[in-house]
């Protein structure tokens, strides 16, 4: 049973018919890339999966299970994460609060717990922040020691998508939905998250579909690609297949000034 | 930039070379407000209490602080980063006494035409008596040249304020501050001081009329201001090195803190007299609901305006438990007894409130909000629920409380004070417990990003339903003990005007901060005084709201973080010099190939 | 749930009241349609307030509480000038410009209160999270309502008499008696909302409020001075609120300094009611309250057989107001947000 299924996900605002009948296959441990032009339908396309707002039509199978309509926290509880396009961390939370605060659904002590300071709560307290420097430390040494208790807002760029990846793993998915999580870096910042991905999947077992734009690192990383154009999905397979495919280029570069006959 | 800044010239500039739209705007806006405060009869009604017995009375302080605030903001330039601060000079001086020379002209005309014109009708403070405060007893001429001398000096003075150091202009602002405390907190020191037996020294300080003596202001701002000038910076430096402990350390000196505030407080009561007590009890319960507020407003970012409901809630819960005078069902319980249920009753109010409100946005939700305030106290106030809650006569006969060999009752406000101690200190320690909890965490994030927050994982709709839940809460404690020490209950104590109050406390304290919403509540309650419960000094009495509405504004304008920021605001504001102090600590981290940072 | 249980109670009071009715209890059908009719005068009103309110929340994004009091601001000074009118005769000699002169002075000063709000108050703050300048029109509200207090007093002032002529009762179509204050009334503002519609719909200047409501980057990325479009729509709102200070001061003839503070909650649930950002919502939202709240404490509650009614007025207002915005927060008639705003 693939992990993940999408069957036929339709997504209409308005007048705009954002996603058309979107079918996506994700087996475990995959990473699968979603490449397509501006504007055909990416975001969207993660937005109905993660719950931000439910497809008007189709099917989201997670291991089996139809999560469609399903709100963004019952989604994340199942083991679904995502990161956002435009880096939406908690600014003002240190970048271990972050990460802990991100462990809400894996965790369970409440008000009452908290209030008494009981044993059990100070446990998981000092369990959850355990945890959230070790996630940390996977990123090697940017986001950690006395990175941990600086607020969000400090962090360079990079650092911050980093924690934008960090908190995501807070959640304890299995499967972590990426958004563009190399936009704005420089070809070095670029290859070590590249690293990171595959370290994710190899080390972390986790399940990956990722947005991309940089084709370098669509084509290091990804098993699979779909492309969307238009919020149809026009093509899939392996790098080298798709980016001959011909209607590919011709979504991203448009077609050539002289067809021939 | 090389160590050698100081061979760098900054160009001075010449004396007239002053921004003249600057001077009259400012002036004008000057000549303005002294006439607004004397319209609305601030100058006469202060007049009555004296700062510097005989010279200064808080009526000409109330006005005449402007012209030294206005000039000083006009000789005031925003220094950008990065770019040379401009240097201050003779110039300073000229706009600032300039600034004050186009104020006294407005102010000229304000006076001129209140002496002539008959305004009374329209404008009711501008009585006779105004008009002989304005011209200091003399004619309109002598006066108007008199306010001139005046407004030119003051805005000249406001000027030299800029040329000088900063830390001599802090410690000259110290030195007036702290004679200006001594003189309005007069009630207090000398309550306190008979207490310890130094009533020579207050005898010697304060006049028999009121206000201090001239010497003795002199002494104090003299002695202030050189302790503020020679200990000076230790405050924001400890409030950084603060900021920047470990979170350990930090909290160790914290509850050091907090046991040393604690022990003042216990302390206080026991030296100062019954209406001060009072006052202190009045703050009290206030500070109960900022507490409760700031879980919901603060912590979880929840604005809600109708606050007080719970508190009527929990005030009309326990008249109609305890009172043997409540109509139809009296169960006439002890207090303690009913303490419980009316929480429970508050719990489920909460839960009323919440519900409807889980998906609304937050402006929406504060008028949803208020909009239940209103109409819980209409309905309170009904003939319609008057069988139940005795419409607008209330409910009356609410029994003090008996704690066997103690009995807290109104009539005696130490005994109150510490009833609202308890329940103060077990808020705090509720609200500090929750603020560092997963489910504080969760509040924070919904708070900063509610979308985000529900990607985590976060079940808003149970975080939401909690804030409100506790605030309810903590709000029926402090209504509570009120219909007990008040031993009435009527519906018009629970206007929207106290929701107002208590959401202008937690903000001018700092929004989701303790400590702040404690001095916040000190402040404002014990100062200004509540909607209708008056402060230290009464004759905020009838423009403490008006106060409030302009503290509220300038609060949002220029420092929404509230008075005393907290550790996360607190590190905002000073991240550059933590984050250069952490670099030149440690290593740079070495990246994984030499990459950037 | 909710939903349900207070179409229950709805219909219960109205069956309630019409089986009243029928037995000949409760109010005449003439004092049906006085309500009816008081109803719609002040809903008019209500409008004409709610317009201010739709049409900052459009442009900026939040509701300004402060607009009850610059409603309020009009009709206070209004009253001066009419006071002093009436000292001098004019009032009473000829009552029309006498009428034109008050109306123009609340209008300008309402405008004025307005804009300086603006300038002093919103524009420093047109880039913070939303909540901040609301809590700033709270302490704005605060802060004129205790203004005004320090400055005049705390007395209700009266306006002077009407003429009769104006506040007798006149045949409609012979079916109809309504007194001649409220037919000036619905008039003065059918005639002002309508200027208002064409001055949106029509103009170049409506067009560049409109634009801005829609998304204030583009526009100005379209030649569009923002800021002074925004100082426009604060000054529209103000100079509507100015006419409705008049209106009320001929409906109810006394005006202080809490006026401004119920009328302007009912003013916003109007606007919400209609549909925010919406005018024709705002003018449509403030009828319908307006009707509901003349009409509603008598029909529902009256016939579910609760005592004193005309105190729970403002009870059925507030309802009403947590109703709407629980169930139905877009309005009757749909809101028209900004890009940024919409949800």
């Amino acid at each position: 049973m693939a992990m993940l299924e999408l069957r036929g996900i339709t997504k209409t605002f308005g007048g705009l018919k954002a996603l058309q009948g979107v079918d996506l296959v994700v087996n475990e441990g995959e990473i699968v890339s979603v490449i397509g032009p501006n504007g055909a339908g990416k975001t969207t396309f993660f937005n109905a999966i993660s719950g931000f707002y439910p497809p008007d039509q189709g099917e989201v199978l997670y291991k089996g299970e139809n999560v469609a309509g399903l709100g963004p926290d019952d989604i994340t509880k199942r083991g679904i994460a995502r990161t956002f396009q435009n880096v939406r961390l908690f600014p003002n939370m240190t970048v271990a609060e972050n990460v802990m605060v991100a462990q809400h659904c894996r965790t369970r002590r409440g008000a009452w717990s908290a209030i008494f300071n009981t044993p059990s709560f100070r446990r998981e307290e000092a369990e959850i922040r355990r945890k959230a420097e070790e996630i940390l430390s996977f990123f090697g040494t940017r986001l950690v020691g006395y990175r941990f208790d600086q607020p969000a807002f400090v962090l360079s760029y990079a650092n911050r998508r980093r924690l934008e990846i960090a908190r995501a793993m807070g959640t304890g998915p299995e499967l972590m939905l990426l958004d563009e999580p190399t936009a704005g870096m420089n070809p070095r910042e670029t290859k070590e998250l590249t690293g990171l991905i595959k370290r994710l999947r190899d080390e972390k077992g986790m399940t990956i579909v990722m947005i991309e734009h940089e084709m370098r690192v669509v084509r290091d990383v990804s098993d699979r690609v779909a492309v969307l154009d238009h919020g149809v999905k026009i093509a899939e397979g392996g790098y080298d297949e798709v980016s001959s495919n011909p209607d590919v280029i011709e979504a991203y570069l448009g077609r050539p000034a002289e067809e021939s006959a | 930039m090389t160590a050698s800044t100081a061979t760098v010239d900054r160009p001075v500039r010449s004396a007239v070379d002053v921004d003249w739209r600057r001077v009259l705007k400012w002036g004008g806006l000057m000549g303005l407000t002294m006439a607004f405060v004397a319209s609305i009869g601030m100058l006469e009604a202060f007049d009555r209490r004296l700062i510097i017995n005989p010279y200064l009375s808080l009526g000409y302080l109330a006005i005449g602080w402007i012209p030294f605030a206005f000039a000083y903001a006009t000789a005031h330039e925003e220094v950008k980063e990065g770019i040379e601060a401009p240097v201050k000079g003779l110039r300073d001086v000229v706009a600032g006494a300039a600034a004050g020379l186009v104020g006294s002209a407005g102010l000229a005309v304000f006076i001129w035409m209140i002496s002539t014109f008959s305004l009374r009708d329209i404008f009711v403070k501008l009585s006779p008596v105004l008009v002989r405060l304005l011209t200091f007893d003399t004619s309109v001429a002598t006066g108007v040249l008199i306010w001139v001398a005046i407004m030119v000096g003051l805005g000249a003075l406001a000027g030299v304020m800029h040329v000088v150091t900063p830390r001599l202009r802090k410690a000259l602002f110290s030195g007036v501050a702290w004679a200006l405390a001594v003189s309005l907190l007069e009630a207090i020191v000398k309550d306190a001081f008979d207490e310890v037996k130094l009533r020579w020294l207050s005898s010697w300080a304060y006049n028999l009329n009121g206000g201090l003596e001239a010497i003795p202001a002199i002494v104090i701002a003299i002695i202030a201001g050189i302790v503020a000038y020679r200990y000076g910076g230790t405050i924001p430096k400890a409030r950084r090195t603060y900021a920047g402990l470990a979170p350990e350390r930090r909290l160790r000196l914290s509850v050091i803190g907090i046991v040393l505030v604690l022990a003042l407080f216990i302390g206080l009561p026991l030296i100062v007299g019954g209406i001060v007590n009072e006052l202190l009890a009045n703050v009290g319960l206030f500070l109960l609901m900022a507490l409760g507020l700031n879980i919901v407003v603060g912590l979880a970012g929840l604005l809600d305006l109708g606050y007080v409901a719970f508190f009527a809630v929990g005030a009309y819960g326990m008249a109609v438990l305890t009172s043997p005078f409540s109509p139809r069902f009296a169960p006439a319980l002890d207090f303690w007894v009913a303490l419980p249920i009316v929480i429970l009753i508050a719990a489920i109010a909460g839960l009323m409130v919440g519900t409807p409100v889980i998906r609304m946005r937050g402006d929406y939700l504060a008028i949803v909000t208020l909009g239940f305030g209103e109409i819980v106290r209409i309905l309170f106030l009904s003939d319609w629920l008057s069988p139940y809650l005795g419409g607008a006569q209330g409910i009356s006969r609410v029994p003090f409380i008996d704690l066997g060999p103690w009995e807290i009752k109104g009539s005696n406000p130490k005994s109150i004070f510490y009833l609202v101690a308890v329940f103060v200190v077990l808020a705090i320690y509720i609200s500090w417990r929750l603020q560092n909890s997963r489910i504080g965490r969760a509040w924070t994030a919904m708070r900063e990003d509610e979308d985000v927050a529900l990607a985590m994982g976060i079940n808003t709709v149970t975080a939401k339903l909690l804030a409100f839940v506790t605030g309810a809460i903590l709000a029926s404690f402090g209504g509570a003990i009120f219909a007990a020490k008040v031993g009435t209950v009527f519906p018009n104590s629970f206007s929207l005007l106290v929701s107002i109050i208590v959401l202008v406390v937690v903000i001018v304290g700092g929004m989701g901060n303790i400590p702040g919403v404690i001095v916040g509540a000190l402040v404002l309650i014990g100062v200004l005084g509540g909607p209708t419960q008056p402060g230290l000094l009464q004759e905020f009495q009838e423009f403490k709201l008006l106060i409030y509405g302009v503290l509220l504004i300038y609060m949002m304008l220029k420092r929404p973080e509230g008075l005393v920021p907290s550790a996360m605001r607190s590190r905002e504001l000073h991240h550059e010099e933590l984050t250069q102090d952490a670099w030149l600590a440690k290593e740079p981290e070495p990246a994984a190939d030499g990459g950037t940072a | 749930m909710i939903r349900i249980l207070a179409i229950v109670i709805i219909s219960w009071g109205i069956i309630g009241t019409i089986i009243d009715a029928a037995n000949g209890i409760g109010p005449s059908a003439a004092n049906w349609r006085d309500l009816v009719v008081a109803g719609l005068a002040q809903g008019a009103m209500y409008g004409l307030i709610a317009l201010g309110y739709s049409m900052v929340y459009g442009v900026l994004g939040f509701i300004n509480f402060a607009h009850g009091e610059v409603f309020m601001s009009g009709a206070m000074v209004g009253f001066f000038v009419a006071d002093k009118l009436f000292e001098a005769g004019l009032w009473v000699d000829n009552f029309i410009l006498a009428f034109l002169i008050v109306l123009i002075a609340s209008i300008a000063t309402s405008t004025l209160v307005a804009v300086i709000v603006e300038k002093v108050a919103y524009r420093p703050l047109r880039a913070a999270p939303r909540l901040i300048p609301l809590i700033t029109s709270i302490g704005i509200s605060f802060f004129l309502q205790y203004a005004f207090f320090g400055l005049f007093g705390p007395a209700v002032k009266n306006y002077p008499q009407l003429p009769t002529w104006l506040t007798q009762k006149r045949d409609i179509f012979g079916v109809l008696q309504i007194e001649g204050t409220k037919i000036v009334v619905l008039v003065v503002a059918v005639v002002a909302m309508t200027a208002l519609y064409q001055f949106v719909e029509r103009t170049k200047t409506g067009r560049a409020m409109r634009a801005v409501a829609e998304d204030k980057e583009i526009a100005a990325l379209m030649g569009i001075n923002v800021d002074r479009i925004v100082v426009t729509t604060f000054a529209v709102g103000g100079a509507m609120a100015g006419v409705a200070g008049i209106l009320w001061a001929m409906l109810f003839r006394g005006v202080s300094f809490i006026t401004g503070f119920l009328p302007g909650i009912k003013a916003f649930t109007a606007a919400v009611l209609g549909g925010i950002g919406n005018m024709a919502g705002a003018m449509t939202g403030g009828v319908v309250l307006g009707l509901f709240e003349g009409v509603g404490p008598q029909l529902v509650l009256g016939g579910l057989g609760i005592p004193g009614v005309s105190q729970l007025k403002d009870v059925v207002a507030f309802t009403a107001l947590v109703l709407v915005l629980i169930f139905r927060p877009s309005g009757l008639l749909g809101e028209r947000l900004g890009s940024e705003d919409r949800a």
